[in-house]
């Protein structure tokens, strides 16, 4: 733990992975991002979160950064894997236009967080991003740390159909990963979370171990299922009710609770398919009727924008 | 005479699209040039993650003045022709001459052409070839992309540099301005590097860490990785495709060996090589002994100062690779294959022909058939039977699912680990074989059958549900699994008939099917024996030859080249014509058979000796299958139907001879059609 001149604690993103954050957290606010929480509900992905999906639709300028807890049910190892977790965090940072120096920025934001790029190979290797369920795609890189991959960089091309106008830049920070490099560590649960000794273990381990029992052997199927069903009933009501942002919540409830089916093995080859049809169907619903909604609004502060 | 330098900057290109970029600016510059009337020698254009570059030497620094002339309406025609004329060559009336053509009075336009400025041309070509150029996908980016006709690039395009002998040559696209200034390394170099001029260019780059030449860097990697391996002690497994790869990922290049933990080699090296090369870009090397060493190669994009910690960090990240490949590789092995095979239950080989168990259990039928009833080959049934039963059951494990292109492979390695003999861990191994040209053919009789049944089944499955290659169009690779069969049957000497091979796979079959599967069959072989001189109807006359259709590709195939042989000779030639002539006589006197009593002249009973002598030959060799000597047989009959034909003379007056020697023709046209359908044959 480092200390100050007058022996208060500064932050040091090398030996702590919550200053690694907070760290983050200033250099996108000095940048001019709004610092947003967690979307609280159960999510597989940053980019589910409405400040990235919905935001990337339509003309406004927009800049948000935030921590996301991630779940995916199947990656779960009862805690036993040093480097698979079924929650995760995912730093997030969207930019809309992307600025001419974005590289630039999230360079700078690496070495705010103790990587220098002349100590360590950066580099920018091809990883193009699509998402059936969300109708979106976009071209970028996967950033590679000496081999590791470290942060998703992608330029949105389209979203819930639509060509985004503007593009809007997204960059996704693998967390753990990210401090696992930094900190020196090889096994997840050793990260110092606080920089006072409290270890990544001490707050998740228990967490891994009991939510692999319920996610693969636990959880009622039938209860998911009908979840799922209710999920999507939910969708279409809100649609129906031109409420979109709520029918867009409902999609990624459904979302989620298919990932938990699939850990359960309760989904065969043949419907999975189908499953991942209705889920995308209710996002793709919900982001069409999100940008017909908000159309005229856009097209009056911006006379020449269209959405189509 | 000028040089011109143009630097296309943007964020980095996917390394697997700059040889095609490279090859798309060269196109487009020379394509601008041409329009533009500017002759273009020399060009040399550079690629790197960050910049496409393009120098041409010795442009022009003016094009010519041209005139030309051009022919209107006639003097006196009307005023409408006479201003239409005017206006589509942009010449004023008073300037219009006055000519002769033909004794008629004609206007004539004079059109002054006066050179253009070479840089002013390269200023319209420059965001003609950025707004022209192709990629496999591009994109948009920032402020301009509020509209969706803003610039697409691969990545957003970040600066432009174009001189002229040293001179900026302006342009703008997209608000982006032409200039000198270029960027170096991204982190070894700082700010703008301005370019004096193109022979500037390079040597300025490399000064600020960046080598222009996508050659240089490829050969630095090259050599670079090989002295790595040699310092170690060890050998470089060579990979021209990493080395483009990483000469497309790097600007400034620099291979390090790094050692991982030693307990990994337990993995199948090829699983390790994948790991390292499809995941991590990296090169493995062997020992002495050609033995997968614990040795990686990285190539990084900077001098760093600290390379022992760029090792190690990609250490780690191939070792927890790595670990995952091991925890596959112990997973797997936890089932046995014949329990991974039940797995085959839920996967669909196609949603009209069931699951891959299913078609599991229809190749394991006929590759017992083939050994136990056909005996071709003639392998053990109770191994074959276990291989094709296990053939399929890696496609469920781990680590195929991790990297398909090990299918086989891993079935292979899994068999041998839980002791199965070593004729069915190389038959599950190699049943895919042989995959492309020049891929090795299966020889060991086990290995051959279930390869051919699998192929086969592949074929009938798809065929019987009306699905055929069509032009470009082949899904299901079935004109692969075609020449597969066609190549195991070549290199193991089978004698397989497709009609009984049918039936051995479908108990109610239908007769079309087995012809289908022939057709293509023989359309197949012709393709493959084009090559070598044998003619597509040399193939038909050889398997249309009694009526039927020969199901026996083997058999077509040598007859076809016993006849391509024949009909290269003298002989052949001769005879050929003959045939073509007897042929047409009959064809042409609508003969029937008739019997006459008649006393033969010397030509026509020579002939006749010589069939009586040579139509049982070769009957017989045909049977044994001697086409050579079947052909030999036929040789005998050329001299006799040439002498015949020059001293008798077919359409006698005397009905009795017409008729009899009308019956001799028969006779020999047949002698000669039981060995191959001649008529068929061209030319």
């Amino acid at each position: 733990m480092a200390l100050d001149e007058s022996g208060s604690r500064t932050r040091d993103p090398r030996t702590s992975f919550q200053d690694m954050i907070l760290t983050l957290h200033d250099f996108w606010s000095a940048n001019g991002c709004v610092i947003l929480q967690p979307y609280d509900m159960r999510m597989g992905a940053g980019t589910f979160h409405t400040a990235t999906t919905l935001r990337a639709l339509g003309p406004e300028p927009w800049n948000a950064a935030f921590v996301q807890p991630c779940r995916r049910p199947t990656d779960g190892r009862y805690g036993e894997n040093p480097n698979r977790l079924q929650h995760y965090y995912q730093y997030q940072v969207i930019l809309k236009p992307s600025p001419g120096d974005i590289q630039e920025l999230y360079l700078d934001s690496l070495k705010a967080i103790g990587i220098d790029p002349l100590k360590h190979d950066i580099r920018f290797v091809e990883d193009d991003w699509e998402s059936p369920t969300l109708g979106a795609w976009g071209l970028g890189w996967e950033v590679w740390c000496d081999g590791m991959e470290v942060t998703q960089f992608t330029y949105f091309q389209q979203m819930g159909g639509f060509d985004c106008k503007p593009v809007a830049g997204e960059l996704t920070y693998g967390l753990e990963r990210l401090a696992m490099y930094i900190q020196g560590v090889d096994n997840v649960y050793e990260l110092n979370f606080n920089g006072r000794g409290t270890s990544y273990g001490e707050v998740f381990l228990e967490n891994e171990k009991q939510m692999s029992k319920w996610n693969f052997e636990v959880a009622d199927t039938d209860g998911l299922f009908d979840l799922f069903a209710k999920a999507e009933a939910e969708c279409r009501n809100a649609l129906d009710n031109d409420v979109p942002i709520a029918a867009y919540e409902q999609a990624i409830e459904a979302s989620h609770v298919f990932n938990l089916l699939q850990a359960r093995g309760v989904i065969s080859v043949q419907e999975r398919a189908s499953y991942m049809g209705r889920v995308r169907d209710l996002a793709r619903s919900s982001c069409e009727k999100y940008a017909e909604l908000m159309r005229p609004r856009w097209e009056a502060q911006y006379p020449d924008w269209s959405l189509v | 005479m000028a040089d011109f330098l143009l630097e296309l900057r943007c964020e980095e290109i996917p390394a697997r699209m700059q040889a095609g970029a490279r090859k798309e600016l060269d196109k487009l510059f020379r394509r601008e040039m041409e329009a533009a009337g500017v002759a273009v020698g020399n060009l040399t254009i550079f690629s790197t993650p960050r910049r496409l570059a393009l120098i041409a030497r010795d442009l022009p620094k003016e094009t010519e003045a041209v005139r030309e002339e051009a022919k209107g309406p006639p003097v006196g025609a009307p005023d409408q022709a006479v201003d239409g004329f005017c206006r589509k060559n942009g010449v004023t009336r008073e300037s219009l001459e006055e000519r002769e053509v033909k004794g008629r009075a004609t206007w004539f336009a004079v059109i002054e052409k006066p050179g253009q400025a070479v840089a002013d041309l390269l200023a319209a070509a420059i965001p003609a070839i950025i707004s022209d150029f192709s990629w496999p996908k591009s994109m948009r980016w920032g402020d301009a992309s509020i509209s969706s006709e803003s610039t697409r690039w691969v990545r957003p395009l970040s600066g432009i540099v174009a001189l002229l002998d040293g001179e900026v040559v302006p342009c703008v696209t997209d608000g982006m301005a032409s200039g000198r200034v270029t960027m170096g390394h991204r982190f070894h170099s700082d700010g703008g590097i301005p370019i004096d001029d193109a022979d500037d260019y390079a040597p300025r780059l490399r000064d600020e860490y960046v080598i222009v030449d996508h050659e240089e860097r490829a050969n630095i990697i090259r050599e670079g990785a090989s002295n790595a391996a040699a310092d170690a002690g060890l050998k470089l497994v060579e990979d021209e495709g990493l080395v483009i790869e990483n000469a497309g990922l790097t600007e400034w290049p620099v291979p390090l060996l790094g050692r991982f933990d030693e307990a990994f080699l337990d993995v199948p090296p090829e699983v390790i090589q994948l790991t390292a090369r499809v995941n991590q870009k990296y090169f493995v090397c062997e020992d002495a002994d050609g033995e997968l060493a614990n040795a990686f190669i990285c190539t990084a994009n900077i001098a760093s100062v600290d390379p022992t910690g760029v090792v190690d960090g990609n250490r780690k990240v191939l070792a927890a690779r790595l670990a995952d490949a091991r925890f596959f590789w112990e997973l797997d092995q936890k089932k046995t294959l014949a329990e991974h095979a039940k797995g085959l239950e839920r996967i669909t080989f196609h949603e009209k022909l069931g699951t891959v168990a299913d078609k599991v259990d229809r190749v394991a039928k006929l590759a017992s058939w083939l050994v136990f009833d056909a005996k071709e080959p003639n392998g053990d049934h109770q191994l074959t039977r276990t291989a094709a039963e296990l053939s399929k059951a890696d496609l469920v494990t781990e680590m195929v699912g991790e990297f398909p292109e090990l299918q086989g492979l891993m079935g292979g390695y899994y068999a041998q680990k839980e002791g199965q003999p070593q004729e069915v861990a190389d038959a599950v191994r190699d049943h895919y074989k042989p995959v492309g040209q020049g891929d090795d053919v299966p020889t060991a009789p086990t290995t051959v059958a279930v390869s051919l049944a699998d192929k086969l089944d592949n074929l009938l499955s798809f065929f019987k549900i009306d699905i055929l290659p069509t032009g470009s169009k082949d899904p299901f690779a079935l004109r692969r699994a075609a020449l597969g069969y066609i190549r195991l049957v070549q290199a193991n000497g089978l004698k397989l008939s497709l009609d009984q091979v049918v039936h051995a796979w479908d108990s109610q079959p239908n007769q079309s099917l087995a012809e289908k599967l022939t057709e293509f069959l023989h359309d197949r072989l012709a393709v493959q024996l084009r090559d070598e001189g044998v003619r597509h109807d040399f193939i038909r006359a050889s398997r249309d030859w009694s009526g039927s259709i020969d199901m026996r590709i083997d058999r077509v195939e040598a007859r076809a080249r016993a006849l391509t042989r024949f009909l290269g000779s003298d002989d052949g030639t001769n005879l050929l014509a003959g045939y073509k002539r007897a042929a047409n006589i009959l064809k042409k006197e609508e003969w029937e058979a008739k019997e006459v009593s008649y006393s033969p002249e010397p030509a026509e009973k020579a002939l006749i000796d010589a069939i009586n002598a040579a139509a049982p030959k070769a009957a017989a060799a045909v049977n044994e299958e001697r086409f050579e000597d079947a052909m030999a047989a036929l040789a005998t009959l050329r001299a006799p139907i040439d002498a015949f034909f020059d001293e008798v003379t077919v359409n006698d007056d005397n009905e009795n001879k017409r008729a009899a020697r009308l019956d001799l023709l028969a006779r020999f046209t047949s002698a000669v059609g039981q060995v191959a359908d001649f008529s068929r044959i061209e030319g």
